[in-house]
């Protein structure tokens, strides 16, 4: 029995191993194809750069594509803080009053289905540069933020709350003893949504402000090196971004696995 | 309601007359229910899954409204839900996942207002009491299904309520621990003089706890008949091995076997 399952765990590493392993070399294969391609084809750096000119870029860029990066994701950081006090903030309210809830649900969700992209360009003709680019993060981040937490608010065990019923519970002790933790695994899982959400939001209000503004987060910078035909720079700017939305996917992901592991199934390490 | 009022037996705590429940699915649980609970009694609700035995106690706890009928508290108790010392067990655990037995012990003197190292010894006591000191620090999800009814019945009697309402509270657990929780529960009960209503579906249990044992018709359910358990307490292992003991499980085992073939009506 023991000789069985120490086979079963020495499986699951393997599993483990291979999930690591098999996207990294589908990326060596994709670097391996890409440069050969650039090669073989003697391709221009200015229409498609090789990934050892792009690798390069990012090395001899580094100080103004760090700089940037850290402006983009300040500002998607400061949109998903927003949006988890505006989605929780709101579901509560909605959670106590009704009429608050029936008047106002249906303007967020016009809100969340109105493309930001269209919405960026009137909110740059009010708002500072900064400004707009943050609240359209905002708006594309909060809105799943705000749906969990209502589901998870709703999802309450009936007879739980029937004892705190039966021992005077306020309202306030419901809300704190009771409904926000049972939200709370739904509260992390539209955050981890909105944390990818945000990224892309703070991004393309920052592409629709064009190089006309003053920003110069990576957006920014990928605009800017469009015009100035610098490609490798722009392919830079693009790996940034996307090992920075997997970082945050991540890092959102290890902080609902730390808050929740000690009871929800989510996160539970499986029995051995 | 005065009308009332005057049926009341001084040491009466709340009365359910005519009491009838009928859910949105148009399923007719309870119909002519009356049931009068005195100060002091251990009373079981004994009948067939599905009579209403649950839907009786979640009425008398507040925690349903009838259909049709009338709950009359004695105009002595507390008038606020939160005020009239009730415990109450559910048919299920119904654990808080998110903090461990301690913690969930802690929620009605949490909810009191009282703080947590304060609390502490009695929340120790309690869950001493249902044998689980060891298991303190346990998450419900690390629990048996037995150890989970234990730290919910701890929760209820925390508190010391004066009137404890407990759903088939030890149908989860086994003969030995069942035995010893049915003494703890007798102890407690002649200990704190306070009012037990009892639901089960188990004759043996009704008849060694029981001062007085309803015997609940098939849904929807009404009041088959009552039988009263004239036996002193303390109640021991002697108790159970007497012949008095199967002569009164006989008695009521039959009574359940009318009670089945009488129907609920339907
Ligand atoms: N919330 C509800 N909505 C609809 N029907 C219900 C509801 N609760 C209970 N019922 C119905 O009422 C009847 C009585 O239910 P109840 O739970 O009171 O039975 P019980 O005597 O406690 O049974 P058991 O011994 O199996 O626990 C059942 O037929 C059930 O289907
Ligand atoms: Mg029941």
């Amino acid at each position: 029995m023991s000789v069985s399952r120490s086979a079963a765990r020495a499986r699951n590493r393997a599993d483990q191993a291979l999930r690591f392993i098999l996207p990294l070399a589908a990326l060596a294969l994709g670097m391996l194809a890409w440069d050969l391609v650039v090669r073989l084809n003697a391709i221009p750096s200015y229409v498609l750069p090789g990934p050892v000119l792009v690798f390069a870029t990012i090395i001899t860029d580094w100080p103004v594509l760090w700089s940037s990066l850290l402006v983009t994701l300040t500002t998607t950081f400061e949109a998903l803080l927003l949006a988890l006090i505006g989605g929780v903030g709101l579901a509560v309210l909605f959670n106590r009053s009704r009429v608050f809830e029936y008047s106002f649900y249906p303007y967020a969700v016009i809100l969340q289905v109105t493309p930001v992209i269209a919405i960026a360009p009137l909110l740059l003709i009010y708002l500072p540069q900064p400004a707009a680019v943050l609240v359209c993060a905002w708006i594309v981040a909060f809105f799943p933020v705000l749906a969990n937490t209502t589901l998870g608010l709703n999802s309450v065990d009936r007879n739980l709350a029937d004892l705190f019923r039966l021992y005077g519970a306020t309202r306030t002790q419901i809300l704190i003893h009771l409904k926000l933790p049972a939200a709370l695994p739904f509260i992390l899982g539209g955050l981890r949504i909105a944390g990818g959400l945000a990224l892309i939001g703070a991004v393309v209000a920052a592409i629709a402000a064009g190089s006309a503004g003053a920003g110069s987060g990576l957006a920014y910078r990928i605009a800017e090196s469009g015009y100035r035909l610098n490609i490798p720079r722009m392919f830079a700017a693009l790996i940034l971004l996307s090992i920075a939305g997997i970082a945050i996917f991540a890092a959102l992901s290890l902080l609902s696995h730390l808050i929740l592991r000690q009871w929800h199934e989510s996160a539970v390490a499986p029995e051995n | 309601m005065p009308a009332s009022a005057p049926k009341f037996f001084a040491n009466s705590i709340v009365a359910l007359h005519g009491v009838g429940k009928i859910f949105d699915n148009a399923v007719s649980a309870l119909d002519g229910f009356d049931l009068e609970i005195q100060r002091g009694e251990f009373v079981s609700l004994l009948g067939p899954s599905g009579c209403g035995k649950s839907t009786a106690l979640r009425i008398v706890a507040g925690l349903t409204e009838p259909t049709v009928g009338a709950v009359v508290w004695n105009n002595t108790e507390p008038a606020s839900r939160g005020e009239r010392g009730i415990g109450f067990v559910f048919q299920e655990p119904t654990l808080m996942p998110w903090t461990n037995a301690t913690g969930n012990v802690y929620l009605p003197l949490r909810l009191k207002g009282h703080d947590r190292e304060q609390a502490a010894p009695q929340i120790s006591a309690a869950l001493t009491g249902v044998g689980l000191a060891e298991f303190a620090n346990a998450y419900p999800r690390e629990l048996s299904g037995g150890m989970k009814m234990r730290v919910s019945i701890a929760r209820a009697l925390v508190t010391h309520p004066r009137l404890l309402l407990m759903d088939e509270p030890f149908a989860a657990l086994d003969e030995i621990t069942r035995f010893k929780l049915n003494n703890d529960l007798l102890a407690l009960w002649k200990a704190m003089g306070e009012t037990v209503v009892f639901v089960t579906h188990s004759v043996f249990e009704s008849v060694y706890l029981s001062s007085r044992i309803i015997v609940m018709t098939p849904r929807p359910g009404r009041i088959f008949t009552e039988i009263p358990v004239d036996v002193r307490y303390p109640r021991d292992e002697k108790f159970r091995t007497s012949p008095e003991y199967a002569a009164l499980c006989r008695k009521v085992s039959v009574a359940l076997s009318a009670a089945m073939a009488a129907g609920g009506g339907e």
